[in-house]
């Protein structure tokens, strides 16, 4: 008997169809973008190149080139940059109805010191966005990328493309200058309510601090698994600032940044504005309630606790059955694959509301 | 005596206050106490700490007594070792040496308070044990220090706030672990510090209560650290206590931690077992606060996912009140032998107490 | 049931091929001239393990020392690096999660590590996972694995 080689890639693995909320497209190479820049900032950007607190000091060598998945290389340029391997090896393999693109081209928009020049990454990515991914595909969604760290700024840019039923959220990086729920924000936040747009607040970013309210660590690793913290801080942050007071149709997404730190920081939450609640005022209900009604979150990367009755437990203590919206986080290593990430088997209800259900009425796909 | 835990408990956080820097001056030298009076210095400031916030138990004014709670050796026998039938107490003192930039007065504010601690509280009350405070922001005068006064029997562990420069498991705080090492002493990493950089990844918070909150992620943060960057491999017999951080949040951290380590371990091949593992085996978390769930079942469901009974050990944080319940209130509902262990056997076994 | 699924000369040593044999995607390798064949599949989420790169494996005696050892035998899995000898399928960690049945026959709980004599370097722990490997054969310049139907 001979054997074949193996055909690559393999035939849709999930059959339920999927939204996939966290899929990176990206550029081939940086001179993608020019088209989309006016000349001023194309010529500082050749002049002076990126200039973003990443490069000025807190660079940790990642697991693999790209953060990407090895297999996810397209014949030519970085993963997630070739539109039809893209298709072949995610939204075709893997049932995809929807994606929800994320884009983070090397430090983007927001990472850039020069908030002006932000500004026009910004839009030169929004643009590119519109050309290369949602004019030739109809099954893509995409988050405008805005340089928040300028609330003006910001707003005008969803001002701009608001409109544009194929954005479907305003894209953050978890790693802000300052906590999210402070005044410098609040223009974003009464722009994405204004074009009924939820905030989607993604791993990643650098604002100039390091990870850890204790200084910066040595390794990946911590880099990595640190990231949960961040999100808490802004969590607390949202909350204690009384932004869901102020923004009462405010939608915030949590993407890529795990579940199981939520539950108990809720009931510290609660505990706390007991005891601490007249330091705010303005808070008049218990954190938990705010968090419940106005976050959603990605699954990606997939809680693995080491038995699979901690996982149901775990879904159990945060309440959120209609908030938990499936993700891949494609082309990067983490990826979690639609029909095994899951550590134990759910109600087939809630599956469908996780794998498409609850995207779909957030995101009105 | 309290129905709840009975006689005998270990109590693991009893606020050890410096009242003013007045206390002090006996044991500083004619250099610090002349440099003291004349430039007015008060101190360092605790900020940890509001005196209005309702979490840190002031304020004082509305003590009968007066006394500054925490300060008076008297009023802690009477409301802590009496009222709870505490068999040993274990001392924390918050006051943040490590914010003074000069680090010579750190050092010197350091051993001023360990010497007064030992003095009129740990060579007065038998029942009480104490933690060494020391310039942690200069890990080579905090070994001096913990050299200084480490073989003294009250003292049992090291103080190291949890905010801090950088983390303690960075090789920069090697000597500091081992100096307590030389003299079987714990880490006690606490809640607080002010160490000047923000306390949380996206800078400073406006309010306190974010601070308070987020103090809890400070901690994660510092066991992530202990574990990735090595020290329990290079230390192995290192024991780590995390005091007044919050307990419930330490399952979802392992969880991620293992995932994670199971295709990132190359980077830090020292680490050689489960993060899990070693957390279990090296570290302990005080019980004030837990941060519980609501709902008590899923109490039980926490500690279940904790993967061990011997983590917990008892605290009454006195004179913080994080809730308006009793600290025990806590306990309620555990099985008896869990019980034992959470208030006294854990520390007993931790601190290795006679 | 054997199946013949390349020749000697298409795998050079370092190399590899990836070929479907009983209705399953197996990957063969050569190292240094011997030949390993294992499920193309990994237990933890089903990545196509044997499209991995291959490196060595780090071991280490504390903090800051990195031992590289045994290049090119260690494969690691494209999505998320989990570590697999290719002479043994063995992993080197300790997932714990049981959910691919099908390697239940294969499966082995480690006892726990040994302490070695100090300064040397210890293993690391086993993990209770072994990807499935099938035996192969060489027969007139054929490679030949052996797969249960």
């Amino acid at each position: 008997m001979t054997a074949t080689a193996v055909k690559i890639p393999t035939p849709a693995r999930s059959k339920t169809a999927i939204i996939d909320c966290d899929i990176h497209n990206n550029v081939p190479s940086e001179d993608a973008l020019y088209p989309y820049l006016p000349e001023r900032w194309l010529r500082y950007g050749e002049r002076f190149g990126v200039r973003s607190y990443r490069y000025s000091g807190a660079y940790y060598p990642r697991a693999n080139p790209a953060a990407a998945r090895t297999d996810a290389w397209p014949p030519t340029g970085l993963p997630g940059s070739d539109l039809g391997f893209l298709r072949e090896q995610l939204l075709d393999a893997w049932n995809v109805e929807y994606g929800v693109l994320n884009p983070l081209i090397d430090d983007g928009a927001p990472g850039q010191l020069n908030l002006e020049y932000a500004a026009a990454v910004a839009t030169a990515i929004n643009d590119w966005q519109i050309q290369e991914w949602l004019d030739p595909e109809p099954r893509l969604r995409a988050s405008l990328v805005v340089p928040y760290e300028d609330g003006d700024l910001a707003a005008a840019e969803i001002d701009r493309l608001g409109g544009d039923s194929r954005f479907v959220q305003v894209l953050l990086l978890a790693r802000t200058g300052e906590p999210l729920g402070r005044r410098k924000y609040w223009k974003l936040y009464e722009a994405a309510e204004r074009h009924g747009l939820p905030v989607g607040i993604h791993f990643g970013g650098l604002g100039g601090h390091a990870i850890t309210g204790a200084g910066w660590p040595s390794f990946y690793l911590e880099d990595h698994v640190g990231m949960p913290q961040t999100f808490q801080a802004q969590v607390a942050s949202f909350v204690f600032e009384g932004v869901f007071e102020r923004f009462p149709a405010l939608k915030v997404v949590l993407i890529e940044g795990g579940l199981a730190w939520l539950p108990p920081l809720m009931w510290r939450m609660d505990r706390a504005w007991e005891r601490l609640r007249d330091e705010v005022p303005d808070v008049d209900k218990p954190p938990s309630t705010y968090v419940r009604e106005h976050f959603w979150l990605t699954t990606q990367p997939m809680e693995e606790p080491p038995k699979r009755e901690q996982f149901l437990q775990l879904l159990a203590q945060l309440a959120m059955d209609d908030k938990l919206m499936f993700a891949t986080d494609y082309p990067h290593w983490d990826f979690d694959a639609p029909d095994q990430a899951f550590p134990a088997r759910l109600p087939a209800d809630l599956e469908r509301r996780i794998m498409n259900g609850n995207a779909r009425a957030l995101y009105r796909l | 005596m309290n129905p709840d835990v009975g006689h005998g408990i270990v109590d693991c956080d009893i606020h050890l206050v410096v009242p003013s820097i007045e206390v002090l001056l006996p044991y500083l030298n004619d250099h610090w106490r002349a440099y003291i009076r004349e430039t007015s210095f008060k101190g360092p400031i605790d900020t940890s700490y509001p005196r209005g916030a309702a979490t840190s138990g002031y304020p004082q004014t509305d003590r009968p007594d007066g006394a500054i709670p925490g300060s008076d050796i008297a009023q802690t026998r009477a409301e802590v070792l009496d009222a709870w039938g505490t068999e040993y107490g274990i001392l924390t003192c918050a006051y943040a040496v490590e914010s003074v930039r000069n680090p010579f007065a750190a050092a010197a504010l350091a051993a001023a308070v360990n010497d007064w601690q030992l003095r009129e509280w740990l060579d007065r009350e038998p029942r009480l044990r104490g933690s060494v405070v020391v310039p942690s922001q200069d890990p080579e005068l905090a070994a001096r220090e913990i050299d200084r006064v480490g073989d003294h029997p009250a003292f049992v562990q090291v103080y190291l706030p949890v905010r801090s420069e950088a983390l303690y498991g960075t090789r920069r705080y090697y000597p500091i672990h081992e100096a307590a090492l030389r003299h079987d002493l714990a880490i006690g990493i606490h809640f607080g510090g002010q160490p000047g950089n923000p306390p949380t990844a996206v800078g400073w918070p406006s309010h306190y209560v974010e601070e308070y909150v987020g103090m809890a992620h400070v901690f994660q943060s510092q066991l992530i650290g202990l574990v990735t960057e090595g020290v329990f491999d290079r230390f192995p017999a290192l024991r780590v206590v995390l005091i007044e951080g919050g307990v419930s949040w330490l399952p979802s951290l392992m969880w991620r931690l293992d995932k994670e380590w199971k295709g990132l371990r190359r980077e830090v091949p020292w680490v050689r077992r489960l993060p899990s593992a070693y957390i279990r085996e090296h570290v302990r978390l005080t019980m004030q606060p837990l941060d519980a769930p609501p709902d008590p079942a899923r109490l039980l469901e926490v500690i279940d996912h904790l993967g061990s009974e011997d983590l917990l050990m008892f605290a009454t944080d006195f004179p913080h009140r994080h809730s308006d319940g009793r600290p025990d209130a806590l306990l309620h509902g555990l099985p008896e032998p869990l019980k034992r262990k959470i208030t006294r056997e854990n520390a007993r076994a931790f601190y290795a107490l006679p | 049931m054997k199946h013949v699924v390349a020749s000697v000369d298409e795998i050079p040593p370092g190399g590899r091929k990836i070929v479907e044999v009983a209705g399953r995607s197996v990957g063969v390798f050569n190292l240094e001239g011997e030949f390993f064949a294992l499920r193309n599949s990994c237990p933890h989420q089903g990545g196509e393990l044997c499209r991995g790169p291959l490196s060595g494996w780090v071991s280490s005696r504390g903090p800051g020392d990195y031992d590289y050892s045994r290049p090119g035998e260690i494969l690691r899995c494209p999505w998320h690096g989990w570590e697999f000898d290719i002479k043994t399928g063995q992993s080197w960690f300790d997932p714990r999660r049981v959910r691919v049945r099908s390697y239940e026959v294969f499966v082995e709980v480690s006892a726990p590590p040994e302490d070695d004599a100090a300064g040397a370097v210890e293993g690391p722990e086993k993990g209770p996972y072994v990807a499935e490997t099938y035996p192969v054969s060489v027969e007139r310049r054929s490679v030949v694995v052996d797969v249960p139907s």
